[in-house]
Order: structure tokens, then sequence, then C-alpha cells
């Protein structure tokens, strides 16, 4: 089946290079970075995750989200989902991979990494996150794989594969719950010490990952003859729309319990994200991502109102653009201001504002090209396997 | 630590040809070894220490180590504080890389709204309060979040209660740092051993502690070698005669440390997150 990927046209092959040109400056992004240490990203004292982890927080999300489009078809036997899920499932395993790339790129000791085996805690919430992201990967791989080599011989996907299609539903749930835990349960980092967390993080998820697979599936409507159809199509749209307003409804509740109960350590991070921070020894006002996360609302309602648009008038064009708006929208609230946004101020309420350096952006570059390309190969045997089907059935 | 490992396994190995009484010898060096390494940053051999239950309870022996910070005494000695942040960061090969960015710090002095943030009240400030500095570190807190959220158990708790760290099992995670209220830890951002323009980071190595490898997190650890020679921490130390720090086991009613706190008002740093921080402040 793999042999599926290596037979494209010019635009496959030149789309394959560029990514691999990017994953080739991540390289040696990295190598610099592993021979200076993490000093060589923007990360300090008072901000010690960047963007690595907050490039993983949200792609876990994306991971998760294939869900939406697995359950439905697997528990519902919603049969217009058919050829979509293969695709849920194939995009899981691309962002996992990301995700467990960027965590191997944060640590500092990372030929250590093993020593979460060697040494296993289960009080600590990473040796959880390891055990579902890799268990995620695996059913996926699994899932996805045996389903589509069935189809690609002809015959229904063996009994056995059932009962983990059945278990990945769950646990996709699992690994962004468990992630949201990595944050929620740290005490003295206000911003992150809601029960919410896990709730909001799954509603930006459910409505990110579908996001991103909409627009692979238009653009593969123009670029080849795969098309998941009308009917699949709009019921995205309201999966979409609704986990979308979900996430701005907690985001709401946030608001409104910090600026309500005014207590300085609720409202101090949202400032910073939202109005801008003062430094009230110094006056100076620290706002670096304000204009990202007021764009992330604009562009997330924006995304919303536009997808519902873009049903009723049938258009492609607007759905593409809106499911662009609402995935750029989540990645700012969860790829930057979540991650970034927890540690302003610090424990002793100093402010240090963080910014990634050209290294750090290499190495994300080249991890986001990796993703992309896992996607690309994958969804080029999924889409050939099912096209050919077609054509002989 | 290598020199120390090389020698145990010489010895180790000269006793096992001899064949006498190998075993006890072993047992004995074992002792010594896990004893240097809890101090000298570890190695991961420590079955007491990484296998005592994290995070909860009070510690198993009973001891507890604590520390009293007589702010007022540091007011009235001006130099006093920052003879303590130097006999510490001398002694522990703390690097400067003069730049906010790469700091690593392991004592060090704010302003009482940064030491206290949620506790200042917004009326009425007496001023002696307010321009105080207070000197800062590990808290070696009862319950201490780092441990919970270690995923390897390079910090643990040790049975005296000091929160240890052992930089050879670090992966650079720094969930530990995240987890921390009280911003006490430090990483390594780059390599402590190197210098810039000629100027060494390290100004003097001093021997008997090791240098940190980049990438690995640190932070204060009590001076827990000195305090099991019955020795008080440095900075305790360098305080001399003028009582500003007090440390001692907790548990102990009869412990100088116990008295002060019988007798004196003290405050701790965030005590509504339930860490059970172990130093006190007198203000």
């Amino acid at each position: 089946m793999l042999e599926k990927s290596l037979k494209g046209n010019l635009g496959y092959w030149a789309w394959v290079l560029f990514l691999l040109g990017i994953i080739g400056v991540g390289v040696i992004c990295y190598i610099v970075q592993y021979n200076y240490g993490l000093g060589a990203t923007g990360m300090s004292r008072d901000v010690t995750w960047g963007i690595y982890i907050s490039q993983f927080t949200f792609l876990v999300g994306v991971a998760a989200g294939g869900l939406m489009l697995v359950l439905p078809y697997y528990l519902h036997h919603y049969k217009d989902f058919g050829r979509i899920t293969i695709l849920g499932e194939f995009m899981a395993i691309a962002a996992v991979a990301m995700c467990m790339l960027f965590i191997m790129a944060d640590l500092g000791q990372p030929m250590r990494a093993l020593n979460v085996i060697f040494h296993p805690t289960p009080n600590s919430m990473l040796f959880y996150d390891m055990i579902v992201l890799s268990g995620y990967l695996f059913l996926n791989v699994v899932c996805g794989w045996v389903v589509l080599h069935s189809e690609y011989q002809g015959i229904k996907y063996p009994k056995w594969v059932k009962p983990f299609i059945y278990i990945s539903i769950p646990w996709a749930v699992s690994i962004h719950t468990v992630t949201a835990f990595l944050y929620c349960g740290l005490p003295g980092r206000h911003f992150w010490l809601t029960a919410i967390l896990a709730p909001r993080f799954l509603a930006s998820a459910f409505a990110a990952g579908p996001c991103l697979l909409m627009v692979i599936a238009l653009i593969m409507k123009r670029t080849t003859k795969f098309d998941i159809g009308r009917v699949a199509q709009d019921k995205l749209v309201t999966i979409i729309g609704y986990a979308a307003l979900l996430n701005f409804f907690f985001l709401g509740c946030e608001i409104f319990v910090a600026y309500y109960s005014t207590i300085p350590g609720h409202m101090h991070t949202l400032d910073y994200l939202y109005f801008g921070l003062t430094d009230h020894a110094t006056g100076q006002v620290y706002n670096n991502l304000v204009p990202f996360m007021l764009a992330s609302v604009v562009m997330g309602f924006a995304g919303i109102g536009l997808i519902f648009v873009s049903r009723a008038l049938k258009s492609d064009q607007l759905l593409a653009l809106s499911c662009i708006l609402i995935f750029v929208s989540f990645w700012i609230d969860k790829g930057l201001g979540l991650v970034l946004g927890g540690f302003v101020p610090n424990g002793l309420e100093q402010i240090t504002e963080y910014y990634p350096t050209f290294v750090e952006l290499g190495i994300t570059a080249g991890i986001w090209a990796t993703g992309f390309f896992i996607i690309t190969v994958l969804y080029k045997i999924a889409i050939s396997v099912k096209l050919e089907n077609e054509k002989t059935a | 630590m290598d020199s120390s490992r090389r020698k145990f396994l010489k010895i180790a190995g000269i006793s096992a040809v001899a064949g006498i009484g190998a075993p006890s010898a072993l047992n004995m060096l074992m002792k010594k070894e896990v004893q240097a390494s809890s101090d000298g940053g570890g190695h991961g051999a420590q079955p007491d220490a990484h296998g005592a239950p994290a995070g909860h309870g009070a510690a198993p022996t009973g001891k507890r180590y604590g520390m009293v910070i007589d702010a007022v005494k540091f007011h009235d000695n001006p130099g006093l504080a920052e003879k303590c942040i130097e006999a510490c960061h001398t002694y522990f090969n703390v690097p400067d890389f003069g730049n906010k960015k790469d700091e690593i710090k392991w004592l060090w002095q704010v302003p009482f709204t940064n030491a206290f943030p949620t506790d200042e009240s917004h009326y009425k400030k007496d001023d002696r309060t307010h321009g105080m500095q207070f000197l800062v570190t590990c808290n070696h807190c009862d319950n201490p979040p780092c441990v919970r959220a270690c995923p390897t158990k390079a910090t643990f708790k040790n049975a005296d209660g000091i929160i240890m760290m052992d930089f050879h099992r670090c992966i650079g995670c720094r969930f530990c740092m995240a987890a921390c209220p009280y911003g006490s830890r430090s990483f390594n951002w780059r390599d402590p051993r190197g210098s810039k323009d000629g100027v060494p980071f390290i100004k003097k190595i001093n021997p008997e502690f090791p240098t940190r490898m980049r990438g690995v997190v640190e932070k204060c650890s009590f001076c827990d070698l000195r305090v099991k020679k019955g020795l008080q921490p440095l900075c305790v130390e360098a305080t001399g005669d003028t009582k500003a720090m007090v440390f001692g086991d907790l548990n102990d009613p009869n412990s100088e440390i116990s008295q002060v706190l019988k007798a004196r008002f003290t405050i701790q740093r965030k005590p509504s997150l339930g860490t059970m921080p172990s130093v006190f402040y007198i203000i």
C-alpha cells in the first residue's frame, strides 16, 4: 500500500520537496540548539515553556479532534462520514507525531528522555501524558492502517480491530484531558488553575481538528478527484460551529469569574493577554500578546458566523476561509496565549515577556513540516486506495 | 562525583577479588555512596531517597529541617544578605551569565510585594516593611508541587524533608519550574562551565561541589551534606552571631528554631496553597 505514496504528479512532488526543505532547515536549527543548549530559544527563568510546549498543547487538540470524525461513523453508523474517518485517524497520527517531536525539542537533556520509562512516576501528569499519547498513536496506526488495508484488498476489515476502534474514542478524550491536567493541577498558576481547562481544551480541539481536516479536504477536492461529499461537509460545519461556540462560552466563563470576583491573581494573566499588564513598580505596560489575542477573538467569531453562511450559500471558498479563521484563532488561543500567558506574571509577580528566537521558529516550522509530510503521504495513500476502489466498484 | 564513583568501583573490585568481607564492604560503601550522591548530584542509585513516597505527609524519620529568616535583622545589617548569597553561590558553583534570561540563582533578594504577592495590604503601607528586601530561596515544602510534577523522580524529598535534585537524572522538561509557586528553580539554559569573552561564568570552581551540565534544573539544597555532618547551611553560617537566620529541626520541640517560632510571629510565603513551606519570615 505504501507504494501509492510514490506515484504522484508534479504538484505532489513539488509539495513534498518543499516540506523536506523546511524539515532540513528545522534539523539544522535543532543541531544549533542541541550544541548550545535551550538558551538558543527565547525561553527564560521566568517563562520556562515557550512555543514548543504551546504547539504541543495545541496539536494534542488537533489529534483529539479526529474523534469528531470517527465517532459519528463507528458509534452512530453515520454512513456519510465513511470517506473521512480514515482522514481523521491519519490526521491524528501526524498530530501526535508532532506532539512527540515538540516534547523532544523542548527537553534540556533529550538523550535522557527514556528516564520517564526507566523511573516511572505515577504522581507526575507527564507520566500519564506519555502513556495516553503513545497509546493514541498506536491505536490510530492500527485502526487506520488495518481498515484501509482491508479496503485496499477489497474486503471488510477484520473483527479484531473493532475493540481498538471503540477504545480509541474515549482515548481521544483522555489525551486532551491529561494534557490539560499538566497545567490545571499546579498551585500558584492562577490562569491555569481552573476546572474547566480540560473542557475548554476539548471544545477547541473538536473545532480545530475538523477545521484542519476540512481545509485539506477542500484542497484535495480541487487537486484530486477525491470529494468528501456535501452531506459530510455540512455535518462537519455543524460540529465545528457548535464546538467553536462552546469554546468561546468557556472563555467567557473564565472572564466572568476573574473580573466579577476581582481576585488579582485571576485577573493578571487575562489582563496581560487581552489588555496589557502594568508593572506597578515601574509603570511599564506589558502587552506583546494583546494584538494576537484580540485577533484570535475577532477571527474566531468571524469564522463561526461565516461557516454557517458558507453552508447556506454552498460556497466552498467561504467554507475554507471560515475554517482557516477558526483554526488560526484557536491556534493563537492555545498555541500562544494559554501556555505563554500562564507564566505572566511569575510566582513573584514579576513580568517577563517572551519572544521566540529564529532557531526556535526554525525548529517549530521543521516539526510542522514533518507533520504535514506525514499527512501528505498518508492521505495520498488513503485517497489513492479510495479512488481506485470506487473505479472498480 | 566521577572520581568518587571510580574510587568506589576500584575499592569494591579489590575487596571482591580479595574475597574477604566483600559483601559487607560493599554494603558500607554503598551507604557512603548514597550519602555522597545526594549532595553531589547523585547518579540514580538511591533506593531510599527515590523510593520514598513523593510529596506527602511528614518526613518518615520525624526530622524536618526549616529556616527562620529575620528580615528586620537583615535590614539593620546592610550587606549581610549579600554575604549570605555570596557564600552560597561561590560554594555551589552557581554561574553568573550577566543577563536575566539565562540567570541561575539559589538565594536572592526581593521586595515585600514580590516575596509575599497576595499578602500586601492595599492601604497604608508601613515604610519600613515596604522598603525592606527579603531573602528568598527554595522553601523545601512539606507538600512540594515540584516533586509531584517531576516525571523521573529527579527531584525528590529526602527523609529529613529537604527537597533534593538529582542532576544526573533530570531530563530538563522544566515541569518542576512550572509547578513551583515561588520561582525557586533555575534551569541551565547554556553550559555553565563555559565562558564569554574570556570571563568564565563560574569565577572560581569549587572542587567540593560538582558543576552542572546544561539542560538540567537546579536549586537550593539547604546544604544537605553540611547538615548531615551537623553543620549549619552556608548562608546561616554567614550571618554569624546576628541570628538573622536560624536553621534546625522543626519537629524537635527543643530546637532553637522551634523556640523562635514559638516566641515570634512569623509568616510563610503563599501558605494558602497548601505547600507547607519550611522557610519562615520575621518581618
